[in-house]
């Protein structure tokens, strides 16, 4: 396993900077118009700015996964990232939260900033990143501890709780919050494994809530749980766009359509358009979008 | 055009011969590997029971001074010869410690002398013609008769075969079993862990990887003068102690050990690493809280088959001097000691053809601890094995 981070590979004209007036000028501004202009929801764009990514270039090796992406996420908004298998969704997800760091021959050049800092800069601790960007993965994988334990464990271990009754507090909240709790509430100490696929996953929902991100990123949340449970995790994500921001990777375009606000559309490794869901589906503005979205090709 | 079913059949009786030929061939092999098995097996309990089985006498002790002086004269004279030497010897001794028995004669069971016992097994023994007569009158008296041989469990080594046992070769190889697993488990654990866990994927990983896989298949005996050399020689361990057999042994364990742990941290599923990064755990922490706790029962069985692997080991025991006669274990770890296989490999280099039998009864107890051992390692594994 590695532990290698990026900074010796990352190429940039000047030291990362946290003053944001630095930190944009060197960078191309919002995303160019043939990429589609995203809706500003109002005039000051930066109170509801959550993540921006200016020219983000991601290279595998030898092969480059992801070309020049620039693109704003919202906050409170559920955000989709669609397109075909292969295109660079998921390695652009986990670009939020640097979970490609533990991957050895990952090599990344270009601006993810949150909160007005470079997350890939030299003086950012992924552990602290991680801790306000939580990720939920598409084959639900809850620890092998009690239910209990997987949703403690992590408040517990950044020192957020630390007597029995706010622990149990906090896990009964989680646990709502993620719909689980009347299903789970007698039986807390039953091995995290024990629960079906949906109820595994609400497990991993409250898991990742527990530790109150601001950002959560859900990796095809649902490609693995039947139309039920599916349907529960879509209600919750509307639900928990309230208190954080959701960034989703769907190989499901109906999906998209009814949970997300704003959908980008990835291709090969560029990132097509973004746009409001209701009109990239009503009016795409590529044909790329438009051949996918139409079902023309998969 | 396509055949029908009858003309595919025929084509294929070929093919269905050699697939039944291959499967009685490697049931074949099963079944020779078996035969090899149980012959060995069954060769040593017949070699070894007579070992558990010790013949005794029943005779008169008369405890007076005479036989403070002289413990010969303790007994009759015809009998005389029939007992063991080591009785003889013990009877000064429990005068002391009893002083009520002066005076008295008592009628107790002893240990008969070696050629006696050879003689009521059946064996060649160097019994005279008369004491044979006289053996068979008190067989029908029934004042002579083969007992459990609880000595062999209890009692060290001794020059005399009736009264040789295992219990301080066990002791020996107890506490030298302590010192290899205090030494080659944690530093052999936190190797794997850092091989496995926490090491860049860099030419220098693969080289360290590679010696580690080497050195398990190092003949033991070159750890025994490794031994040798540096901790008696450099270092001035005490030759012969259980500190110098078991530091030598924890080396031969150590490329086990770290060999069985990393295929145990290995068979943790990335899945749940990438949980405990998710949440924001550094990696200390994704091993400690998530990966170890998981991997453990593999950790164990493999430690525990390492453990019964160095159980074994003689050659490099020998170089470092445990075949030391040692008829009374210390517990010191500084005092001279042996080990069972040390202990049987001595035993099989007497000229008495009377330790025979002690050094087949000495690989059944060995071979019982070692199956027990084993069979701990499985049910182990066993228990704890998940579907993920």
């Amino acid at each position: 396993m590695n532990d290698t981070t990026l900074q010796d590979f990352q190429t940039q004209q000047e030291p990362p900077m946290t003053s944001e007036g630095g930190a944009r000028e060197q960078y191309s501004d919002a995303p160019t118009p043939d990429k589609g202009q995203p809706v500003t929801r109002n005039e000051n764009v930066e109170e509801n700015l959550s993540v921006r990514v200016r020219d983000l270039n991601l290279w595998y090796g030898e092969h480059q996964a992801l070309n020049d992406i620039s693109i704003d996420i919202f906050a409170n908004t559920v955000t989709a990232l669609i397109g075909p298998s292969g295109c660079g969704k998921s390695t652009f997800l986990r670009c939020l939260n640097r979970m490609n760091d533990l991957i050895s021959t990952v090599r990344i050049k270009g601006l993810v900033e949150m909160d007005g800092r470079d997350v890939n800069a030299r003086g950012m601790d992924e552990v602290a990143l991680r801790r306000r960007v939580g990720m939920v993965f598409q084959k639900p994988n809850p620890f092998p501890k009690s239910i209990y334990e997987n949703v403690a464990y992590a408040p517990r271990m950044h020192d957020m709780v630390s007597r029995k009754a706010d622990q149990d507090e906090l896990v009964e909240r989680a646990l709502r919050d993620a719909g689980l709790w009347n299903e789970v509430k007698d039986k807390l100490y039953e091995p995290g494994t024990s629960l079906s696929g949906g109820q595994q996953q609400r497990l991993c929902i409250a898991r990742a809530i527990a530790v109150q991100p601001d950002i959560i990123l859900m990796d095809e949340p649902t490609s693995a749980l039947d139309p039920i449970s599916t349907a529960t995790i879509e209600d919750l994500m509307d639900k928990l766009k309230k208190d954080f921001t959701i960034v989703t990777v769907t190989h499901n375009m109906q999906q998209a359509a009814r949970v997300a606000d704003y959908t980008a559309f990835f291709h090969l490794g560029d990132m097509i358009e973004y746009n409001a869901t209701k009109q990239m589906f009503a009016n795409p503005h590529t044909k790329k979008a438009e051949d996918y979205i139409t079902g023309r090709y998969g | 055009m396509s055949q029908s079913f009858e003309e595919i059949s025929a084509q294929l009786k070929k093919r269905h011969r050699r697939s039944a030929r291959m499967k009685w061939m490697t049931m074949g092999a099963l079944i020779l590997a078996a035969v090899f098995l149980v012959f060995f097996i069954s060769d040593m309990v017949v070699r070894g029971w007579p070992a558990f089985q010790q013949a005794q006498i029943k005779v008169d002790i008369t405890y007076n001074e005479q036989s403070k002086e002289i413990p010969l004269a303790a007994v009759n004279e015809t009998v005389r010869p029939l007992v063991s030497r080591g009785v003889f010897r013990t009877l000064p001794q429990r005068m002391e410690s009893n002083p009520e028995l002066m005076g008295t004669t008592k009628t107790q069971w002893v240990i008969a002398d070696s050629p006696v016992d050879q003689y009521l097994q059946g064996n060649k023994s160097e019994l005279s013609a008369e004491a044979r007569e006289v053996v068979d009158r008190l067989v029908r008296q029934g004042r002579a008769e083969l007992k459990f041989n609880t000595r062999f469990f209890t009692a060290g080594d001794s020059k005399m075969p009736e009264l040789a046992g295992i219990a301080a070769a066990a002791i020996g190889t107890l506490m030298t079993m302590l010192v290899t697993m205090s030494v080659c488990f944690p530093i052999g654990v936190m190797t794997a862990v850092y091989l496995e866990e926490f090491a860049p994927d860099n030419k220098l990983t693969q080289i360290v990887e590679i010696n580690i896989n080497n050195l398990a298949a190092v003949p033991s005996i070159l750890f025994g003068l490794l031994g040798l050399a540096i901790y008696i020689g450099f270092f001035g361990v005490p030759r012969s102690s259980p500190l110098v057999g078991g530091l030598t042994l924890a080396l031969m364990t150590l490329p086990v050990i770290i060999i069985s742990t990393r295929a145990a941290l290995r068979s943790v599923p990335d899945s749940i690493r990438h949980a405990a990064f998710g949440v924001g755990c550094s990696r200390w922490q994704v091993v400690r809280d998530h990966v170890l706790p998981v991997s453990l029962p593999g950790i164990l069985t493999g430690s525990i088959i390492g453990l019964a692997q160095a159980m074994g080991e003689t050659a490099p025991l020998i170089l470092v001097g445990m075949v030391a006669f040692i008829p009374e274990a210390s517990m010191t770890l500084t005092d001279a000691s042996t080990v069972m296989p040390a202990q049987i490999f001595t035993w099989a280099s007497e000229p008495d053809s009377a330790f025979a039998e002690k050094t087949a009864g000495g690989i059944l107890v060995l071979l019982a601890v070692l199956i027990f051992l084993n069979a701990l390692a499985v049910w182990l594994r066993n228990k704890f094995e998940r579907r993920w």
